[in-house]
């Protein structure tokens, strides 16, 4: 195919990326920029620093980087055991993690409340069994549970992925020469598989960072996250301008950690969302 | 090879058009009518759309919003994608002063009559001379309680009693700024369209005060917190009563002695809408007898139509047979219809222009970020 035609098979990506990206990011910029009289203004930025936006954005900060850290602590291990495992059950488990994302989200969220309420699914079972109630719904504790429980499928599977890449022959190597076990999961397979984490890393961070829906359904309004704010200033308090200048800071936010991430994951093995 | 991809393309561009054709062409109907219906969500019978098209042969295009504030800029910028709308009190008076809708043609409803005269008054707040609106459902907010965990003896009757030590992770709060800020407002005596900075602060440090004694700041579920016994307390509107008691027997329901809010969500027809006349058709079909009914038993909110009003007797008796046998444990106690003496001390909510929504914006924001 010459070049001339392969730019016109092109035209459908590049209006497409025209509508969902360029002219919405540039209309952002506009709101961001500008008063709701249409003058120019840095004040929707700068507005970050007042007290009740800049506390939302250290708690989103805060329980991001949590929810991140535990989706770390148990998909490691996990992705471990899977890549040991043998290779038919191997599918099947990994089948068992995506399994739950053919679901809709809001409705798995929206179980959790059910699930976590006072009078609630967990608490029924543990005060009929003469303990006290757990009451971490409406909590940080039960946001954060959302975001491992939504997103730990995209801690998983990168790294499953750069696990089950390594040659097992570099392991086994590494146990000829006289390594340990610790020295051979610490030393050989975790630095092989960082790529795989920065990308899981990414792709937990940054949905837990702007999330809005979790902290709504299981913070019962008590939560109040940056992403919660960004939401009212476009519907409750219909300031558009406020909400994309919040936006834009956000998006500085977004693309600094994924920049950090992405020196780390030089292969390029897992893909930004 | 090369030519596969075309022909696929020209295939699938060919089918696309066929498929568009017909899906443009297949909307007609018999007479070729259609009324654009835009309403809160779950807020008619559903049943009620193909009765309607069943009686008049006008087809209904059904769409829905969750809050007024999502109404306002698809009815600002394409009003005329819609015909009729529902929409709150202040909501109306807004779009009625910035030109957006258009006059009722009174010829067209006949069944304006049953509407109640004392609810077609109370209209004339935010549409003097009831030339825009018709009432759908009236409503007012107030404390529904769990009798039972919260002791036979203890008597709910004021806001205050909501910032008690004693209920603390119990108390079940709207999470809407408007209604949120006015019980601050309400619980000090205030009006709840007020403009006062300091009476605006002192409705918000008593909301940061209640903060670490409400379980959950929420909308729609609160009934069924209350209903499930996760809270003893929480602020519902009336209309929600009578379906939470047919659930759980031990539940009550109080308008607080302060006063309190009430709202009217209104039909009214948009300025710009193409079918005029079958909107007016359909406010027509929704103020008759048997959508009335059948919305009221649907919804169990206040409908404001004589039919409803006369029969309540008869409704709340089929609704307790539903529930509990005939037994007699719902009863008609004002709820619905409440007294003259509690509507008196009720207030509607106003549109505050662009000042006053920044203010209570600030305000609510403060609360929330604390």
């Amino acid at each position: 195919m010459t070049l001339k035609k392969q730019s016109l098979w092109s035209a459908p990506f590049i209006i497409w990326i025209l509508i969902g990206t360029i002219i919405p990011l540039l209309a952002i910029c506009y709101y961001g920029f500008t008063t709701r009289d249409g003058d120019w203004t840095f004040s929707n930025i700068i507005a970050i620093g007042k007290a009740e936006h800049a506390r939302a954005l250290w708690l989103a900060l805060a329980l991001a980087v949590a929810s991140t850290f535990m989706c770390f602590v148990l998909a490691y291990p996990i992705a471990l055991i899977l890549r040991a495992s043998k290779l038919g059950e191997r599918g099947f488990i990994v089948f068992l993690f995506i399994l739950p994302m053919w679901m809709n989200f809001l409705l798995r969220t929206m179980a959790w409340q059910v699930i976590l309420e006072k009078g609630g699914l967990i608490n029924s079972l543990i005060t009929g069994a003469g303990l006290p109630a757990l009451e971490i719904i409406n909590t940080p504790w039960a946001v954060i549970l959302g975001m491992v429980y939504d997103f730990l499928p995209f801690m998983i599977l990168p790294i499953y992925n750069t696990l089950i890449k390594i040659d097992s022959q570099i392991i086994e190597a590494a146990y000829d020469l006289g390594a340990s076990w610790f020295t051979v999961n610490f030393k050989v397979i975790l630095p092989l598989c960082i790529p795989g984490i920065a990308s899981g890393v990414t792709m937990v961070f940054v949905p837990s960072l702007t999330t809005f829906v979790i902290s709504n359904m299981l913070g019962g309004g008590k939560i109040n996250l940056i992403g919660n704010i960004i939401e009212q200033e476009f519907t409750t308090s219909a300031n558009w301008n406020l909400g994309s200048g919040l936006s834009l800071v956000m998006m500085v936010f977004i693309v600094v950690s994924m920049m950090l991430l992405s020196k780390l994951d030089k292969n390029k093995e897992g893909n930004f969302i | 090879m090369k030519k596969i991809p075309k022909l696929i393309l020209i295939t699938l561009i060919l089918m696309f058009c066929v498929f568009a054709g017909t899906a443009l062409s297949g909307c007609g109907n018999k007479t070729g009518e259609k009324v654009s219906v835009y309403c809160f969500g779950d807020y008619i019978d559903p049943i009620l759309i193909r009765d309607f098209e069943k009686e008049t042969g006008i087809k209904v295009v059904y769409s829905t919003f969750d809050t007024n504030e999502e109404l306002y800029p698809v009815i600002k910028n394409n009003g005329a994608d819609y015909d009729v709308i529902c929409a709150s009190d202040y909501m109306i008076e807004k779009l009625r002063e910035e030109g957006h809708l258009s006059e009722l043609d009174k010829n067209e409803i006949p069944n304006l009559k049953n509407v109640l005269p004392e609810f077609m008054k109370k209209v004339e707040v935010f549409d003097p001379g009831n030339k825009y609106a018709v009432p759908h459902t009236w409503g007012t907010m107030g404390i529904m309680y769990n009798k039972k965990s919260i002791g036979k003896n203890v008597k709910i009757q004021s806001w205050s009693d909501l910032w008690q030590k004693k209920y603390k992770g119990k108390v079940v709060m709207p999470d809407s700024m408007r209604d949120t800020i006015g019980i601050g407002l309400k619980k000090n005596g205030y009006s709840l369209n007020t403009k006062d900075v300091h009476q605006l602060l002192a409705a918000q440090y008593d909301l940061i005060q209640q903060k670490p004694l409400v379980y959950k700041y929420v909308n729609d579920s609160a009934r069924d917190l209350i209903i499930g016994g996760s809270a003893d307390l929480a602020v519902v509107w009336n209309g929600e009563f009578l379906y939470s008691k047919a659930e759980n027997k031990d539940v009550d329901f109080v308008v607080p002695k302060e006063g309190s809010e009430e709202f009217i969500d209104a039909w009214a027809i948009t300025a710009k809408g193409k079918n005029q006349k079958n909107a007016n058709k359909w406010i027509n079909f929704m103020l008759s007898k048997k959508a009335s009914i059948t919305n009221f038993n649907y919804l169990t909110y206040t409908i404001p139509n004589k039919y409803v009003y006369d029969n309540m007797d008869k409704l709340i008796a089929d609704l307790d047979e539903q529930a509990y046998n005939g037994k007699g444990i719902i009863k008609n106690n004002g709820v619905v219809f409440p007294e003259e003496e509690v509507l008196e001390r009720c207030e509607i909510l106003r549109n505050l222009g662009p000042d006053g929504d920044d203010l209570y914006t600030d305000i609510w924001k403060k609360f929330k970020a604390d």
